[in-house]
């Protein structure tokens, strides 16, 4: 039994209602638990005061710069001694999950048991960044509990300016979607840069992350400041039974009206049979007795609407690789930034196209560590120094995918030129 | 003392050991998906073997309790394993069609809702606000769960135009992320500024550095080394408050709450947005942000009766235009939604299309 609860009469109007309640939750902790007694009570102060009450600190692991959150009460009485003083030190673990975040509840339980022994019992699955949150520590208990996680094939993630803990998609587990082995290379390109996460010291933290395809289920584009999304660059593959069956079940207009219009770059038509193009990259479908689908593959951009409306009847093609995109960030300093095309497409199937994938990331890191300012992200550092260097810095060429469209104004000092239309053409006959 | 025991640097786990046999041996090689009802997933594989998934709804924040209990139903119910949606809904995966429906019984039986799948209003991507989280203008979990008691049927029910993500953050930070609708803290004063404290704990030139419009300068106030802060300049943004606490931002009358739609991650149709402001000045209205959860669900509402099939939030905008959705919604429209920061002319109106 712990010590008694205090009343809570607002975090209480949190309890009904249909949806889940983490204050249900924390109440069934308290019943034996004193720090959440006291988490609860300073938590019901903030409702009250609409203030937040925590204030971070230096707290970690031997051998780890970073990876666990500090959290200090702020709530104290005039003789400096904490109002909720069972929750004075209310710790985070940031911890990595499995790549796609997978578990059996073997792992689940087993978690669950670490945590009642040396934290709160209270675990989040996950924060934004991907981590599994292990919250509420006491500082003098921080070291066994990682020490039990971290025995048992768990890792410290990241926090403060470093490599951060990275997020894949469910990819080749589960989605026929999927274009590559997305556990594969979030392993890669984490696991081989684990000393700037555990040991801070970039200008800022930097994200990787892992989508296998452009619905980007982990927003790889607008979070991470290297995105890798799958692709493919052949024709998409076409099941046609499945097509005439979403046909047969939605209607021809529907095929119009939910596939074919809504095609960002008019890629799809509906034709005649007997009238299809015969051009490269053209390929059609039939839908029924009397028309097909025709698919211009060289000007579709792979945005996986159409495939994501008739499942299985259109597919992504068999030469897949990835896109990699830098510089996606949130609002700090200068406002959000979408990341942008650095890699129009490279393949990753092979052990050496992993080690690219690996090569290019940690030159990215690099690169940032040496050029970014303090507290500068991937994609404000482009920002200042514009993409061009960039590039040059870490060796990549440039190439029209990385536009949306050319320069529209003449304020640039373009005496190269000549030189540069040489790269080009020399580019293009390799 | 013990000796202490250097870290085994492992990184993030291969997922083989925790993934379900039947994904595991299917790895990559998923040629279909379908969507038999809210909360259900079907995947079949090249080698004619399929998975169901059922996803329910979490708290996110979990007590030992409820993961016990998730994990028990996985056993008694399902195969014994789960994954997390990047939303944190749980995904449980059985290689038995017969499996499907008691595990919904039992999700639901132990108040678990099953949905969040396609054209529904997932789970909202959210933070730990004041939890957890040093600098929050308000709470996260607490937020989430009064409006996902408001927005249960639409999470259980699969009736919006097409999928509908949500998120929300305590700060302008917007850890919360990109949404199609997104509710955050928006301070509307400046700082107020403890001036005792600054010389100790702030390294005041990084401070000034941290200033999106260098509003913030170096000055002896009372005899002491501080900072004060151009007011005129300010645009209440609370970059300066991580770095240097004795300048509060947060305050509990003029800490609102604003209300941006249009955010979208997937590359879909258009290419990925950003969400844009919608609303504002909502009160920070704890424990149940009535204010909020009203503009949320008049936002959904119209969205759900005019989008078209497929239509993202985005998607359905950019068809009808920014004067038919303040007009449809009835939200005010002021001079605070055109954008004057860097780079904002983009955001104008360079053409002759209007609509009448």
């Amino acid at each position: 039994m712990a010590k008694k609860m205090y009343d809570t009469p607002m975090l209480d109007q949190l309890e009904s209602g249909p949806w889940p309640s983490f204050v249900t939750g924390l109440k069934r902790l308290a019943k034996d638990n004193d720090m959440m007694v006291d988490l609860l009570g300073q938590l019901e102060a903030s409702y009250k005061t609409k203030k937040g009450y925590w204030k971070g600190g230096t707290v970690g692991v031997f051998g780890y710069g970073g990876g666990v959150i500090p959290r200090f009460t702020e709530l104290k009485d005039e003789n400096e001694k904490p109002l909720y003083p069972d929750a004075a030190e209310f710790h985070t673990l940031r911890i990595q999950p499995p790549a796609g975040m997978h578990y059996d509840t073997k792992t689940l339980r087993w978690m669950c048991d670490v945590w009642e022994k040396h934290g709160s019992g209270l675990i989040a699955f996950h924060g934004q960044s991907g981590d599994i949150m292990f919250q509420g520590i006491k500082t003098e208990n921080v070291q066994a509990a990682f020490d039990e996680l971290n025995e048992n094939g768990f890792d410290l993630g990241g926090a403060g300016p470093a490599l951060r803990t990275s997020m894949s998609c469910v990819g080749a587990a589960r989605c026929e979607m999927s274009c590559y082995d997305e556990a594969r290379a979030l392993r890669t390109v984490i696991n081989n840069n684990l000393d700037d996460m555990h040991r801070p010291a970039l200008p800022y933290k930097f994200k990787f992350k892992f989508s296998g395809c452009g619905n980007d289920c982990v927003n790889a584009i607008q979070r991470s400041d290297m995105a890798t999304l799958g692709t493919w660059r052949d024709n998409m593959q076409v099941n046609e039974e499945l097509i005439q069956a979403w046909v047969a079940k939605n209607g021809k207009g529907e095929l119009v009206n939910q596939v074919i219009n809504m095609c960002p770059t008019k890629a799809l038509s509906l034709k005649k049979i007997g009238s299809e193009s015969k051009a490269d990259g053209v390929v059609a479908a039939k839908i029924d007795a009397e028309d097909c689908l025709e698919i211009d593959n060289h000007n579709c951009v792979r945005c996986m609407h159409c495939l994501n409306v008739i499942p299985g009847g259109l597919l992504p093609g068999k030469d897949k690789g990835v896109t990699i995109l830098v510089g996606g960030k949130g609002v700090l300093k200068i406002g959000a930034t979408m990341g942008t095309v650095v890699v129009p497409f490279m393949k990753l199937e092979s052990d050496e196209d992993f080690e690219k994938l690996g090569e290019l990331a940690r030159n990215i890191l690099d690169f940032f560590a040496e050029n970014a300012l303090e507290h500068e992200r991937t994609g404000e550092m482009i920002d200042r120094i514009g993409l061009v260097n960039f590039l040059e810095g870490i060796g990549l060429e440039i190439d029209p995918n990385m536009i949306s469209q050319p320069r529209s104004n003449p304020y640039v000092r373009m005496d190269g030129w000549d030189e540069e239309a040489e790269k080009w053409e020399e580019r293009k006959s390799a | 003392m013990a000796e202490l025991r250097p870290p085994i640097e492992s990184g993030a786990p291969d997922p083989m050991p925790y993934m379900h046999p039947v994904m595991k041996k299917n790895y990559g090689k998923w040629v279909f998906h379908s969507h038999p009802k809210p909360g259900v997933l079907y995947h079949r594989a090249e080698s004619g073997d399929a998975i169901w998934t059922v996803k329910a709804g979490t708290q996110r924040q979990m007590d030992t309790y409820t993961i016990r209990e998730l994990s028990d139903i996985a056993d008694k119910y399902g195969d014994g394993y789960v994954r997390f949606t990047a939303r944190s809904n749980i995904e449980y995966m059985v290689a038995d069609e017969a499996k499907v429906e008691p595990l919904i019984k039992a999700l639901n039986d132990a108040g678990y809702p099953v949905g969040g799948t396609a054209n529904s209003v997932s789970m909202i991507a959210h933070t730990q606000g004041w939890l957890h989280c040093d600098i929050p203008g308000t709470d996260a979990s607490g937020v989430v769960k009064a409006l996902m008691d408001e927005l249960y049927d639409d999470f259980v029910k699969c009736e919006m135009p097409n999928r509908v993500k949500l998120s929300t953050s305590c700060c302008e930070i917007n850890c919360g992320g990109q949404a199609d609708i997104a509710i955050i803290i928006q301070h509307t004063k400046p700082p107020k500024i403890n001036h005792d404290l600054v010389a100790n704990v702030c390294e005041r030139p990084s401070v000034v550095a941290r200033c999106p419009v260098a509003a913030i300068r170096p000055a002896l106030v009372n005899g002491k080394p501080s900072l004060e802060v151009d007011e005129k300049k300010c645009i209440c943004c609370g970059a300066c408050f991580p770095p240097c606490p004795p300048m509060q931002i947060n305050d509990p009358e003029h800490s609102k709450i604003a209300i941006w739609v249009g955010g979208k991650n997937s590359n879909a149709r258009s290419k990925p947005t950003f969400h844009k402001l919608v609303a504002a000045g909502l009160p920070n209205n704890a424990p149940r942000w009535p204010e909020v959860g009203e503009v949320v669900k008049k936002i959904l509402a119209t969205y759900k009766e005019d989008g078209k099939p497929w239509e993202r939030m985005i998607d359905w905008i950019d068809r009808i235009g920014w004067p038919a959705f303040f007009e449809k919604t009835g939200l005010p429209f002021t001079k605070y939604h055109i954008d004057n920061w860097r780079g904002g002319r983009a955001n104008l109106n360079a053409s002759a299309h209007i609509r009448f």
